[in-house]
């Protein structure tokens, strides 16, 4: 190839090289500035308009009243010392039929990344799909063999050549401000005291350990369909034992597989991570409002990949902590001592992987004398 | 005179006046030598694949057309031998779904674009009289065969919960290794084996080829895009497909032979497998999409009687893609739990492809400008592809965003994204390459208003397939489900009506092509016109069975990438 050809062409290369630049140097930036600074849930940066303005209620019990169907039974679950786990009517993080955008988000970081997609990516990928569709209309009118019977010999320009490729480069940089800060805010550690949940994946359903609350494990597998309907939830969607949080409270969510990899998800939440065996990862996650949040599974693990949903169920602190009393378990303030017993009435499972031969099972181990 | 062309004599000197002579049935259909037989052969066998491809998907649509399970039972009891228990008709789903990405991966739009049209056209356009080994293009071909063979016998052996291996395309560890108990991920691995091989050899033969046997005068910069689109894909096989292989030879011997790569257990790591088939499988995405871009260049040039915009920046934005395509793949592991600064690495990395992307489709746009326009099926496919090879590559930015990946991730978001870049891309440019060349291979036309016909009812039927599966995914539908709650059904249901709409498009393809081979005209050597003005039009068509025994002269007369009139014989017919 000839030398001199090729440092001609490097002007279409030096874009490249600043544009690769400028997005290297935007995460120290953003990491800089968000590394002192507490964000308050509602907080939205200049470029990133939060979508939806409903502030989020710590403890404020008599919001959700407002939007409860019927009175004094939703009260209930959230007034008072006893808990109750909540109605359907508290169903906030669900598809909806006929969606045609993402679902409702219920955390801030959700509701920024709402906001991005909405007002950054959204107006850009569809302004750019209609150009083209104008262009290649305008070009089979204006240039087709009827209108323009001879063929310019034309194809070079240079101007046009540097603007279709700066300004594009200029676009990819408008949207990495807003998506390096989104990664940025998604990956700000916990508080040191945060709630911490973790999340084991299995075939096919969902464990979640509270090992702040005596290390008591909660089993959810999927309600049948007749009895979600039962209980006014969606099928497949709903499930036995949810998985109960603290509203308004900044949990440490550790998701980890016990056999294959599952992906716990919460799309209402904005919230996704693999359960990777051998493997703990670990992400924040904060929800605004009570109500009940669905997800499912999110990486394929086997038959019933399908079916093993799950089911957040956020309240406030007080309805969390008696929560955590009816399943055995133990509070901070609590004296010391006394290891809560499992209760009887959720036993452990024991996952289908570790019971030779049934469905879920994978092969058996090598016999350990083989090196 | 001596010329290199003697070198390359397949046949003794009382043949060499006739570059016609064709070998028997069995000689040259099994045991052939000839870039365009074989070329034949894996455009043939990439659409018997497809029609099974297609099938399967058929499948998948119908059972997802309603909430419930409909036909899985069905599927599951002729997959089982009878078994339609629960969890065998959720392994069949599984099976269906892996084996639909599989084969139309590896066994559809790989072996139509390299295997086929890359074959057919390479040597042609290059002044070539074939390949640099001609042997080794025809084991590449039977191999390919006999991979596709070993994927079809994965589904006669269990695999987990049934028969068949129901790991995905993707085959992650540890379903694929601890979770699959039974020989059928080993056949899936085989084939992948044979396939990638394959691939490999091709490749080797490609880039010699071209690298070694232009015709005099014709040098890089003067090659038709379609051949650096061959060149910069080759590259990407070369490199990216060994990882491939040492991805699933690790599986393999975790199955089979007690090693613990991807088992935490025995101090390995599932991740590490991600990262060593997305180092392949980004690369794969472009390997299938580069020839697709170079078919194009040659039907907007040809049908706007203009040379292409840009040349070089074509060229060179080509190599930009496969270049960068190596650096960004673990945009397909977002969620897999990694560091921050690694995640806005590759956010930004992989942001980046869209500014040599863009600068084609402008380029492409730019050709056309100025030029003079005829309608013919290849450029209505052409003009189709760029339109929604743009919608598709646009939710790619939307998904290069990690933070936003989130929410998206293995959803019906993604699905809807790469089936517009694939199937209403490549596959676009598949058609569209097919209808410019079709009756250069065969030797017939074909019915320009079935292509049209075609072409409509094709843009509408995938359009609706997988334009609303955006709304499924954004919804939080997730991928490789065969069950879904109500409110996923309506967007499901117009989605499934789509597939019918589709098959009619095939329907009307298949009857252009009885119609081409029993009524069809006679094709002359360039039936294009002034604009197609690459050396495979200055042969007969079909061309000879041998051609540019006598190597062409490339000349420069006006722009200089256009290689027209060689100076010397051309074997006539």
């Amino acid at each position: 190839m000839n030398l001199g050809e090729i440092a001609r062409n490097r002007l279409h290369i030096l874009p490249f090289i600043a544009a690769f630049l400028a997005l290297l140097a935007v995460p120290q930036l953003s990491l800089a500035q968000t590394a002192g600074s507490a964000a308050p849930p509602t907080e939205s940066s200049a470029l990133a308009p939060v979508a939806d303005a409903q502030a989020p209620n710590v403890a404020d019990a008599e919001a959700p009243a407002a939007e409860a169907a019927e009175g004094s039974t939703t009260d209930a679950a959230l007034d008072g010392s006893g808990y109750t786990p909540l109605g359907p009517e508290w169903i906030k993080g669900a598809p909806t039929a006929g969606g045609l955008t993402f679902q409702k988000q219920y955390s801030p970081d959700g509701q920024y990344a709402l906001g991005m997609h909405d007002y950054v990516l959204l107006p850009i990928i569809t302004a750019i799909s209609l150009l083209v569709l104008a262009l290649l209309l305008w070009v089979v009118v204006r240039y087709n063999r009827r209108s323009n019977p001879v063929a310019s010999k034309t194809s070079h320009n240079t101007v046009i050549e540097v603007v279709w490729t700066v300004v594009p480069v200029l676009l990819l940089v408008a949207i990495a401000i807003p998506s390096i800060t989104l990664l940025a805010r998604q990956y700000k550690s916990p508080p040191e005291d945060a709630l911490t949940v973790k999340v084991t994946g299995y075939q096919w359903y969902w464990g979640y350990t509270y090992p702040d609350n005596g290390g008591f494990e909660v089993i959810s597998n999927m309600l049948p369909e007749d009895e979600a309907i039962a209980r006014g939830e969606p099928p497949q969607l709903a499930a036995d034992n949810r998985m109960v949080v603290p509203v308004g409270e900044t949990l440490r969510i550790q998701v980890t597989g016990a056999d294959v990899i599952h992906a716990f998800a919460v799309p209402s939440l904005w919230f996704k991570i693999d359960a990777v065996p051998g493997r703990l990862n670990e992400r924040t996650l904060m929800i605004n409002e009570p109500g009940i949040y669905y997800g499912q599974c999110s990486e394929l693990c086997g038959a019933r990949h399908g079916y093993m949903p799950i089911a957040l169920e956020a309240v406030p602190r007080p309805q969390y902590e008696a929560w955590v009393r009816s399943k055995g378990g133990t509070l901070p303030g609590d004296a010391a001592a006394e290891p809560a017993a499992p209760p009887a009435a959720a036993p452990l499972q024991e996952p289908e992987s570790s019971i030779e031969g049934a469905p879920g099972a994978g092969a058996p181990p090598a016999p350990a004398d083989e090196a | 005179m001596a010329t290199t062309a003697d070198t390359f004599q397949a046949h003794t000197d009382e043949h060499h006046h006739d570059a016609d002579h064709k070998p028997a049935f069995f000689a040259r259909w099994f045991m052939s030598t000839n870039h365009k037989d074989i070329g034949t052969l894996y455009i043939i066998f990439s659409i018997f694949a497809g029609v099974i491809g297609g099938a399967i998907s058929g499948l998948m649509r119908w059972e997802l057309a309603e909430p419930g399970l409909q036909i899985l039972g069905q599927v599951s009891a002729w997959l089982n031998n009878g078994g339609t228990d629960f969890d065998q008709q959720l392994h069949t789903w599984n099976v269906l779904i892996t084996a639909h990405g599989l084969i139309m991966v590896f066994f559809v739009v790989m072996p139509a674009t390299m295997g086929g049209f890359a074959n057919w056209f390479v040597p042609l356009m290059i002044g070539a009289p074939d390949m640099a080994f001609p042997r080794m293009n025809n084991v590449a071909f039977w191999l390919t065969f006999v991979a596709f063979c070993s994927l079809m016998l994965s589904t006669v052996f269990p695999g987990g919960i049934g028969m068949g291996a129901g790991t995905g395309w993707t085959v992650y560890a540890p379903l694929s290794t601890s979770g699959s108990v039974g020989p059928s991920v080993d056949f899936v691995i085989f084939s992948l084996h044979m396939a990638g091989a394959a691939s490999i050899m091709s490749s080797i033969n490609f880039i010699t080829t071209i690298f070694n046997m232009r015709a005099p005068g014709m040098t890089l910069h003067k090659m038709p895009l379609f051949a650096w689109s061959v060149l910069v894909t080759a590259f990407l096989l070369v490199l990216a497909l060994p990882v491939l292989a040492a991805a699933i030879t690790m599986l393999l011997t975790d199955r089979n032979f007690g090693t613990t790569f991807f088992d935490a257990s025995g101090g390995g790591d599932p991740v590490l497998y991600q990262h060593l088939f997305w180092f392949f499988g980004h690369p794969e995405v472009y390997i299938m999409i580069l020839p697709g871009f170079g078919m194009v260049s040659q039907i907007v040039a040809t049908f706007s009687r203009k040379p292409v915009f840009g040349y070089l920046g074509m060229a060179y934005a080509m190599v930009a893609i496969g270049v960068v395509g190596f650096i960004v793949w673990a945009h397909h592991m977002f969620t897999v739990g990694m560091d921050v600064n690694t995640k806005m690495y590759f956010t930004a990395a992989t942001m980046v492809i869209a500014v040599p992307t863009g600068i084609k489709i402008f380029s492409w746009i730019a050709t056309m400008w100025g030029g003079s326009l005829e309608f013919k099926s290849p450029m209505v496919w052409a003009l189709g592809f760029i339109f929604l090879f743009t919608v598709g590559g646009v939710t790619g930015v939307v998904l290069a965003n990690g933070g936003v990946d989130d929410n998206l991730h293995d959803t019906y978001y993604v699905i809807a994204h790469f089936h517009y870049v694939l199937s209403l891309g490549a596959v676009f440019s598949l058609f569209a390459g097919f209808f410019y060349w079709f009756p250069k291979m065969s030797g017939r036309m074909h019915s320009e208003w079935l292509s049209h016909i075609q072409f409509w009812t094709f843009f509408i039927g995938v359009n609706i397939i997988f334009f609303p599966q955006h709304f499924l995914g954004m919804q939080g539908m997730p991928r490789r489900y065969p069950d879904y709650t109500p409110a996923y059904e309506a967007w499901n249901y117009v989605s499934s009506w789509g597939f019918p709409i589709m098959t009619a498009s095939l329907v009307i393809f298949f009857i252009n092509m009885i119609y081409a081979f029993t009524a069809g005209k006679k094709a002359p050597a360039n039936y294009w016109g002034e604009g197609a003005t690459t050396l495979e039009w200055s042969l007969s068509s079909p061309p000879p069975y041998h051609q540019f025994e006598t190597l062409p002269v490339i000349e420069d007369h006006h722009s200089h990438h256009d290689a027209i009139r060689p100076a010397s014989e051309q074997s006539a017919h």
